[in-house]
C-alpha cells in the first residue's frame, strides 16, 4: 500500500461529526491547516475492527455543497477531489443527527449522489429516543442505498459496526459507482421528508424541554440579564480559582529555582538558569490555571449550545455598530486568545464583515493579558471588598469592559470609513441544548493548554535567554548599574523618550521590546530585569510584585494596564491577521491604529491619575 | 382569506405559518442560499418562537421543521406567509 487509506466525516453542522471524531480517533489527533486556506483540519489514525489503519478526516460542517463560506469551499473542494495536496478520501462517512432527519438527509443525499463510497451514521440516536422518536435505520438503509450504522459518539455505541461499515466501503472502492438521480434542492428537502416519513416508525411529545430553556435564555429582559450575569460569574472565577492553584506553581518553580541555587556554584552560569530561565518562563507558567479555566468556560458554552443564544442575544447590539450576532462568537473566543478567535471569524460570509471583526477581536482581552493585569493589579490595587465583589475583579473586570466598548466604537468608525459596506445578515441555526462530553472537553483543554505550554517552552524561552544576555553584557564596572551598562539598557533608555510623556520608565520600554513577542512576556522580562538589577543580595529579588511596588508609582502602572489595553503586542496575533486577510496591508493597518490608541489612552491614564493626585 | 397572508415579520410569536411567496431578488445570494439550506423556503412551515432583545423587534427565532432558525427582521419582510389555523391551511 503506497499510502494509507482515507476517510472523511461530512454533515450539517450540529451532526455531532466532532464528537464521532473524538471517539473514532481517541488523542491520536494532529489540527493543522488545509495547504493555502485557513480553514482548520482536523486529521487522525482510525484503527478498523480488521487491524488495518485508516486517515480519518473531520470535514467542517456544511448545508449543501454548493459553498456559502470559506468552511463550505473547503468541504466541497475535499470531497470532490479539488482540493491540491490533499488526496479525496476513498469513503465518505456522513454524520446524520437521527432527531433531526428532515434536514440532514437534503445534503446527505447531495453526498450519496456523487456515487463514492458512502457509510452513513445515524448520530445522537440517544438524543432521538429522547425526544420520543423511535426509528427504524433498515428502512433508512434501503432508502439511501448505503449501509446505515446508528452511533452515539459520546457512549462509543456502535463505533466497531461503523469500522465494519468503513473497511467494506472501502473494499468496494473501485467499483462503478451507482447510478442516482441528481436532484435539485427543493426536490432532495421533499424526498428527505418523504424518506423521514418512512423511517420514523413512531413519535411522541418532544423538544418540551429545549423550548423551555429557551424561553428563559431567549427572553427579551431574562436573557441578556442571564448572560451578562454569566459573563460576570466567568471572568470571577477565572480570578478567584485559579489562585490557589497559581499558589502552588509558584512555590514549586520557586522550589526548583532554589534547589538550583543550592546545587551550583555562583557565576554567570547559575545566575542564568534562575534568573534569566526560571524567573521568565516561570513567571508565565503560573498563568496555565486561568488559561484553563477560561477556555473550560468558552468549551462548555460551545457544547451545550448556549453561544449561538448568545449570538442572537447580541446580534441587536452587534447590528448597533454594523456587525452582526454572528461576530459574538469569535469576539469570545478572542477572550481566551485572538488568534482562534481570528480563525473563528470564517463562519461570517460578509466579508467587510469578517474584515471589521478581525480588526477589533486583538481588542478583546485575551488570556496573555491576564498575566500582565494580574500582576499590577496584584501590586498595586488593594484587595478589599468593595459590595459584593473585591475592587482587584472589579478593576479587571473594568479593563475588559474597556476593550469591549473601545472594540465597539472602533468598529463602529470602521464600519463607516475602511470598511464600508451594506448592513450585513444575520442567519444561524440554533443547536439543541446538550450537556457538555468530559472526554471532548478535556482533550480540548489539554489542547489549549499544551499550545500555551509550547509558547512558553519555545518563544518565550528563546526571548527571555537573548533579553538575559543582552542585559548581562557588558558587563558593569564597579559601582555602575547593571542595567545601564548592558546593551538592553541603551536600547531602553532610546525608547524611554518616545514613552516618558505616557509616564513609561526605562524598565517598561526594556519590557515592551521583547513583549512585541507575545504580552505575557512582559512580565517574565520584567521579572528577569529586576532581578538581574537587584542582584543576589536583595531579598525580595524575585517578588516581582514587591519590586514593581519599589520602582512603580500608580499613575504609571495605570498607564500601563491601559497600554495593554489596547498594545497588539502579538506575533501570532500579526501573522494570523496577514495569513487571514491575504497581505500585509491590514495586519499593518491594525498595528498602526492599536498602538496610536494605546499611546493616547495610556498618557490620558497617565496625566488624569497624576492631575487627581494618586 | 387575505387577511391571513402577511409578511413573516408580522407573524404573531407561537402562531403556525406556511411561507407562500419569498422575494428572493431582495436578499444578498448568500444569505438566500443560506436560508433555504436551512429549509426557510416556499412551502415551509413555520412559527415565531422568540422575537427580539429589550423590547426590540430584531432578531426573530423560527420553528422550522425540527430546528430553530435565528434571522433578521429584514429578512422576515421578504416573506410572504399564510396562517394556519390548529396547523391546518384556512379553508381546508
Amino acid at each position: 500500500m503506497s499510502r494509507w487509506h482515507k476517510a472523511a466525516l461530512v454533515g450539517n453542522p450540529n451532526a455531532g461529526k466532532s464528537a464521532l471524531f473524538n471517539a473514532l480517533t481517541g488523542a491520536r489527533q494532529k489540527i493543522a491547516n488545509y495547504p493555502g486556506v485557513t480553514v482548520e483540519r482536523r486529521g487522525g489514525r482510525m484503527i478498523l475492527p480488521n487491524g488495518a489503519p485508516i486517515e480519518l478526516t473531520d470535514l467542517p460542517g456544511s448545508y449543501g455543497l454548493q459553498a456559502t463560506s470559506p468552511d463550505e469551499e473547503v468541504t466541497r473542494k475535499v470531497i470532490l477531489g479539488e482540493l491540491a495536496g490533499e488526496p479525496a478520501p476513498d469513503v465518505l462517512v456522513i454524520v446524520l443527527d437521527a432527531s433531526n432527519l428532515e434536514q440532514h438527509l437534503v445534503f446527505a443525499q447531495e453526498v450519496i449522489a456523487l456515487g463514492k463510497p458512502t457509510v452513513v451514521a445515524l448520530n445522537m440516536i440517544d438524543l432521538a429516543e429522547r425526544d420520543g422518536l423511535v426509528l427504524d435505520p433498515k428502512a433508512l438503509s434501503n432508502a439511501l442505498g448505503v449501509p446505515v450504522i446508528p452511533t452515539v459518539a459520546v457512549r462509543r455505541r456502535g463505533l466497531t459496526e461503523l469500522g465494519e461499515a468503513i473497511a467494506q466501503a472501502e473494499g468496494h472502492a473501485g467499483d462503478a459507482p451507482h447510478p442516482r438521480a441528481r436532484l435539485d434542492l427543493a426536490e432532495r428537502r421533499m424526498e428527505a421528508h418523504a424518506i423521514a416519513d418512512g423511517v420514523i416508525i413512531s413519535e411522541s411529545a418532544k423538544h418540551r424541554l429545549h423550548s423551555r430553556m429557551d424561553d428563559f435564555l431567549l427572553h427579551p429582559w431574562l436573557g441578556p440579564v442571564f448572560l451578562l450575569g454569566l459573563l460576570f460569574v466567568v471572568f470571577q472565577a477565572v480570578f478567584a480559582w485559579a489562585a490557589p492553584l497559581q499558589d502552588g506553581l509558584e512555590g514549586f518553580v520557586g522550589l526548583i529555582s532554589d534547589a538550583v541555587k543550592g546545587a551550583m556554584a555562583p557565576g554567570l552560569l547559575r545566575d542564568f538558569l534562575t534568573d534569566g530561565v526560571m524567573a521568565g518562563v516561570g513567571a508565565v507558567v503560573v498563568f496555565l490555571p486561568q488559561i484553563i479555566i477560561l477556555f473550560f468556560f468558552i468549551l462548555v458554552l460551545e457544547a451545550t449550545g448556549y453561544m449561538a443564544r448568545a449570538a442572537f442575544l447580541m446580534d441587536r447590539m452587534m447590528a448597533g455598530v454594523g456587525l452582526s450576532g454572528r461576530s459574538f462568537i469569535p469576539l469570545l473566543s478572542s477572550f481566551a486568545c485572538a488568534v482562534p478567535g481570528i480563525m473563528a471569524t470564517r463562519s461570517i460570509t460578509d466579508p467587510k464583515d469578517r474584515l471589521t471583526t478581525i480588526l477589533i477581536a486583538p481588542l478583546m482581552t485575551c488570556s496573555a493579558r491576564l498575566p500582565v493585569y494580574a500582576v499590577i493589579i496584584a501590586a498595586f490595587i488593594p484587595n478589599r471588598p468593595v459590595g459584593m465583589v473585591g475592587l482587584q475583579g472589579l478593576v479587571l473586570f473594568g479593563l475588559y469592559v474597556f476593550g469591549i466598548v473601545g472594540a465597539m466604537v472602533v468598529a463602529l468608525i470602521l464600519r463607516r470609513s475602511v470598511t464600508k459596506g451594506a448592513a450585513s445578515g444575520f442567519i444561524m441555526e440554533m443547536p439543541k441544548y446538550q450537556l457538555p462530553r468530559l472526554r471532548d472537553l478535556g482533550l480540548g483543554l489539554f489542547q489549549r493548554g499544551w499550545i500555551f505550554l509550547r509558547r512558553a517552552g519555545t518563544i518565550i524561552l528563546q526571548v527571555n535567554i537573548v533579553l538575559w544576555l543582552l542585559l548581562n553584557f557588558p558587563q558593569a564596572q564597579k559601582g555602575q548599574d547593571q542595567v545601564d551598562a548592558s546593551f538592553a539598557g541603551h536600547i531602553a533608555n532610546g525608547l524611554a523618550v518616545a514613552l516618558k510623556p505616557i509616564g513609561f520608565n526605562r524598565d517598561i520600554a526594556l519590557a515592551l521590546i521583547p513583549s512585541m513577542m507575545a504580552r505575557e512576556v512582559a512580565v517574565s522580562s520584567l521579572a528577569t530585569t529586576y532581578a538581574v538589577a537587584a542582584g543576589d543580595d536583595d531579598t525580595t529579588a524575585h517578588q516581582l510584585s514587591a519590586q514593581l511596588q519599589k520602582h512603580w508609582s500608580l499613575p504609571t502602572a495605570l498607564a500601563f494596564l491601559a497600554w495593554f489595553v489596547f498594545a497588539p503586542q502579538c506575533i501570532s496575533t500579526i501573522a494570523v491577521t496577514r495569513r487571514e486577510t491575504n497581505g500585509w496591508k491590514w495586519p499593518g493597518f491594525m498595528l498602526a491604529y492599536l498602538f496610536a490608541l494605546a499611546y493616547v489612552f495610556a498618557g490620558i491614564t497617565y496625566w488624569s491619575a497624576v492631575a487627581l493626585g494618586f | 382569506m387575505p387577511d391571513s397572508v402577511m409578511t413573516l415579520d408580522m407573524l404573531p410569536v407561537g402562531k403556525n405559518a406556511r411561507i407562500v411567496a419569498v422575494d428572493w431578488a431582495s436578499l444578498v445570494e448568500e444569505e438566500a442560499l443560506r436560508l433555504r439550506a436551512l429549509g426557510v423556503d416556499v412551502g415551509s412551515k413555520l412559527s415565531v418562537s422568540h422575537r427580539g432583545v429589550f423590547g426590540g423587534a430584531d432578531p426573530l427565532a423560527l420553528r422550522v421543521g425540527r430546528m430553530t432558525v435565528a434571522l433578521r427582521r429584514a429578512h422576515a419582510r421578504a416573506m410572504q406567509v399564510k396562517l394556519l389555523e390548529n396547523g391546518l391551511e384556512s379553508g381546508q
